[in-house]
């Protein structure tokens, strides 16, 4: 942020002259994009921090089985209410602690993170799919039909978003699939509307126009000249979007509207921690804690991805 | 005549990201009381930066002055009537803001952005009043009025409430420049004033900063990269290239017996009225250096068709090739010409 | 300016139109509204009576436009849980969730904004620093959490703040909050102090860097005023759209703060209604949530439109 501000008085010559040569460096290719932007990623503490929390969570997601000292359904009725290892009565073997019914907490914070990418991977999926093919081809077509699309959008974007999502969860039922279908339907606006907006834009830049004009087609179009466009805000809001799902799944969660108990989940752990809250503390905690670093790794790595991806950045930041 | 302005060896550098910009490397200049000196030079090679580098309007960071002397003869000075000069580098805050709209008024390029979209016109123009004058609210608003029929704006009592987006470009440009005269300045530099503007307004524009100069006994310094408006206007014109002063030279001088191989090039550029169609209007090839890096030899042999050895070697100093006229440039091109 | 407003009230009530839409209609694709109602073991001629009762035998457009026509007034239905009319028991419910919605509105406005406005006008500084760090933990705590470390080291440990409840005293024939509001609005506030920081920050930064600052610069106006009349100004009008939709997301009720604090307002009232399959309940909530937050989009593009004499004079 505050390095585009200083720069935008940079004299023009200066900055066109160096966004100039990135722009040619950009066109050579995937592999050099990919190497541009580790090398931008070196240069942002921040970013990198972000970066290495997300990858923690899905490491732990994907290895659960193999890094859980526990079996996280496992009940143990002797070490239940077990304090974490640093307390009195703590002991190495349950790091974090046990719940009321002697599970191991840090086990089901372990298999809890699946359950949290689970939602947020196939929820913003289903949402960017089918929205950035509606966007597209609301922003392609224009007239009536933009006109009818984006007023659909524009009034489920006003809508107070948590009251229906836990209406229409309560009217659901709570299972793994339903979640993902909430939060992937609720969520395709956002990804319209930020479709349709660059869509919008490359028209007005005349690009689109000259590319008709050489003779290309409009399938053409939308792969080899919008799509390579339209990749920077999308991964940046996917970002946040995933983000936001892993919050809202613990929210529904904490409310007993998202998997069912029994299964192992953040917000599932905070419900039935929070009846022991005065006594167990540690119980509702730590849960809290891995949706807190979920979300601080999450939002960093978007920060960052929306401050490197966007052009106008790149301009001046190199 | 007396030098009201005497910029030396001027250094400003900006300290990115990506390395130090070397924005201007040493320039100097003066202008002479009641002077119209223009500036010229592509975009980025530093007119702006060195007009508000004097006034510190640059953002620090990542701009730095970093060296030189701008000695500002002020003769208008209220308190002590001597004529010492004040090094406005050496100004500190309260000091370069009594400069600032009281003894130099700036009129920026694009009036629409240069203005307060939420602040109407004549509010604009009396807070200026307000700050340097002492002027009371009622004193500030009958002034702006004044002020904003002396720039040619009709209806001034009833445009002194209107925002700038009610203002065709024109007007704005006049409103900036009424901004720009509010506490009787000695100097007026305008960036670029005309660019935004269409033809007949920019001569409008250019006509009414004439008349108030001679009315109100100002120096003016005006940027621009257009050699035409120079040659109707100014006294004098310095070429800048890529952070540097290349030549400074009477007008009919530098038009007719260029010194420097680029204002050569400049003036080649230039489309010539009354000349024969087949004149080809000529390009300058290649970019301007990276400032990034500069080299330690002449800025301009890259492009310049009649480098030699010794311009890959040395940067050349500004010599005097004529009175008046300098330039920085190894070879006597304005010796060879007839 | 009157265009202006008429195109936003007309946009408005579209939106409205279409929350009743999917309020009734996501009623009718999850099955017999009836169903849901009634307990398990009704009877087919208890369930036939309920539908005759409700007119859910009559079609579907017919029963579109009676739910319309009804809804306009105000008409949801009874609660079958309450045995009252639903839109009595949302009004009943409505001073709570706003003393909750202004306390935390206030609590986010007076510490987001100068935090936000310090952070902008020094990128970099330690203040800034500590404002960005609020700005994301702001964004990223879930405040069902908080709330419930809060009321752990504020309640049990601390015993500053009951963890539950709302208390009020009466003052000359007014209903005046009591520190029991102080956790909930906290907890609550924090995202909303998160939004404005980051926004106020990026405004700032933004309208620093604009060309009309440098010329108020240029004139010598000293530093301070350039920053209230020049930087300020201009922040203030993107900045009441913010504040206007964060405030009628407050309003329309949080349910995890009000469920976690048992405050007696709309999103306890939505929370309760879920775990009885209350729907006619449910459904009034939704709506008149989003009545509210419909209804402050729009009075802050008013004030928007009267605050930015672009718009002021069209």
């Amino acid at each position: 942020m505050d390095n585009n501000s200083t720069g935008q008085q940079i004299p023009t010559g200066v900055a066109a002259s160096t966004g100039l040569a990135i722009d040619q460096k950009q066109e050579t290719g995937l592999w050099h994009f990919i190497k541009y932007t580790a090398h931008l990623l070196a240069r942002d503490k921040a970013g990198t921090i972000g970066l290495i929390m997300f990858v923690i969570v899905v490491l732990s997601a994907i290895l659960a089985p193999w890094i859980s000292p526990h079996d996280p359904l496992k009940q143990n009725l002797r070490h239940a209410k077990k304090p974490p290892a640093w307390y009195e009565k703590g002991t190495m073997e349950y790091p974090l602690g046990t719940d009321n019914l002697g599970r191991d907490i840090l086990s089901r914070i372990i298999y809890g993170s699946r359950v949290s990418l689970t939602v947020g991977f196939f929820g913003v999926l289903i949402a960017s799919s089918l929205g950035i093919v509606i966007g597209l081809f609301s922003g392609y077509k224009g007239g009536k039909t933009d006109n009818i699309i984006m007023g659909g959008v524009n009034m489920i974007l006003a809508l107070p978003y948590l009251v229906f999502v836990v209406f229409i969860a309560a009217i659901l039922g709570s299972s793994l699939l339903n979640v993902i279908l909430i939060f992937g339907f609720t969520d395709i606006p956002i990804f319209v509307r930020i479709t349709r907006g660059e869509v919008i834009k490359m028209r007005a830049s005349g690009f689109v126009e000259s590319a008709v004009s050489i003779g290309a087609t409009g399938n053409r179009i939308i792969f080899s000249h919008l799509l390579p466009n339209l990749i920077g805000p999308i991964v940046t809001i996917a970002t946040f979007e995933m983000s936001a799902m892993i919050f809202y799944e613990a929210g529904l969660g904490f409310l007993g509207l998202s998997v069912p108990p029994s299964v192992p989940s953040w917000g599932n752990m905070l419900a039935a921690g929070r009846k022991y809250l005065v006594i167990y503390p540690w119980i509702a905690t730590f849960p809290g804690l891995a949706i807190v670093f979920t979300g601080l790794g999450m939002n960093l790595l978007g920060d960052w991805l929306r401050d490197v991806l966007d052009p106008r950045m790149r301009r001046v930041k190199k | 005549m007396a030098k009201i302005l005497e910029v030396n060896d001027l250094i400003t550098r900006f300290y990115t990201f990506d390395g130090v910009v070397h924005a201007l490397s040493g320039v100097s200049f003066d202008l002479d009381e009641g002077e119209t000196l223009g500036i010229v030079g592509e975009s980025g090679s530093g007119k702006s930066v060195t007009m508000m580098s004097l006034l510190h309007l640059l953002p620090t960071p990542p701009a730095r002055i970093e060296g030189g002397k701008a000695l500002f003869y002020s003769n208008r000075n209220e308190q002590n009537n001597n004529t010492d000069p004040v090094d406005l580098l050496q100004l500190d805050k309260s000091g370069i803001r009594k400069i600032r709209g009281g003894k130099i008024g700036f009129i920026f390029q694009d009036a629409l952005s240069a203005l307060n979209p939420v602040m109407t016109i004549g509010r604009q123009i009396s807070e200026t009043l307000i700050e340097h004058l002492g002027m009371t609210v009622d004193e500030a608003k009958k002034r702006s009025i004044e002020l904003l029929e002396y720039v040619g704006i009709p209806e001034a009592e009833k445009r002194f409430s209107a925002y700038p987006h009610q203002f065709s470009g024109g007007m704005r440009q006049r409103t900036m420049i009424a901004v720009a005269i509010a506490c009787n300045p000695e100097i007026i530099i305008a960036d670029e004033p005309t660019t935004a503007l269409d033809v007949t307004v920019q001569a409008q524009i250019i006509e009414l900063v004439q008349r108030l100069k001679k009315e109100m006994k100002m120096s003016v310094i005006w940027i621009t990269h257009d050699l035409g408006v120079v040659a109707g206007m100014a006294d004098r014109v310095l070429v800048m290239y890529a952070g540097s002063a290349v030549e400074i030279a009477p007008v009919d001088d530098l038009f007719y017996n260029p010194g420097h191989p680029y204002t050569i090039k400049l003036l080649g550029a230039l489309p010539k009225i009354g000349e024969e169609g087949q004149h080809r209007l000529e390009s300058i090839d290649g970019t301007p250096p990276d400032l990034l890096s500069p080299p330690a030899h002449c800025q301009f042999a890259w492009r310049c068709p009649h480098a030699a050895e010794k311009c890959w070697q040395a940067v050349p100093a500004a010599r005097e090739i004529s009175p008046g006229h300098h330039a920085a440039c190894f070879f006597d091109f304005a010796a060879r010409r007839p | 300016m009157q265009k202006y407003i008429f195109s936003r009230l007309v946009q408005s009530l579209c939106i409205l139109f279409g929350v009743l839409f999917i309020v009734f209609f996501m009623m009718q694709v999850t099955g017999d509204p009836v169903s849901l109602l009634l307990s398990r073991h009704a009877t087919p001629q208890e369930v036939e009576e309920m539908r005759e009762e409700l007119g859910y035998n009559r079609p579907i457009l017919i029963q579109f436009t009676s739910f319309v026509s009804r809804a306009v007034v105000g008409d949801f239905g009874r609660s079958f849980r309450h045995k009252q009319p639903a839109m009595d028991l949302i009004i009943e419910r409505l001073p709570a969730t706003v003393e909750l919605a202004v306390t935390a509105l206030l609590i986010s406005l007076i510490l987001g904004i100068p935090l936000g406005l310090i952070s902008g006008s020094n990128p970099g500084s330690f203040w800034d620093v500590i404002s960005r760090g609020t700005g994301l933990l702001g964004q990223t705590i879930p405040n069902f959490w908080l709330a419930l470390i809060l009321i752990l080291v504020f309640s049990v440990n601390l015993g500053w703040f009951p963890s539950f409840g709302r208390e009020t005293w009466h003052f000359m024939g007014l209903t005046l909050p009591t520190r029991s509001v102080i956790l909930p609005a906290f907890s609550l506030s924090l995202f909303t102090m998160g939004q404005l920081i980051r926004f106020t920050r990026s405004a700032v930064l933004e309208i620093r860097s604009e060309d009309y600052v440098r010329t108020a610069y240029s004139k010598g106006i000293p530093d301070r005023k350039v920053y209230i009349r020049h930087i300020l100004r201009n922040a203030s009008i993107p900045l009441i759209s913010i504040v206007g939709v964060q405030f009628g997301y407050l309003l329309s009720g949080s349910i995890y703060i009000e469920t976690i604090f048992s405050w007696p307002g709309l999103g306890n009232l939505l929370a309760e209604s879920i775990g009885n399959r209350d729907f006619a309940l449910v459904q009034a909530i939704a709506f008149f949530s989003s009545f509210v937050v419909v209804t402050l989009n729009l009075l802050t593009d008013i004030a928007y439109g009267l605050a930015d004499p672009r718009i002021r004079y069209e």
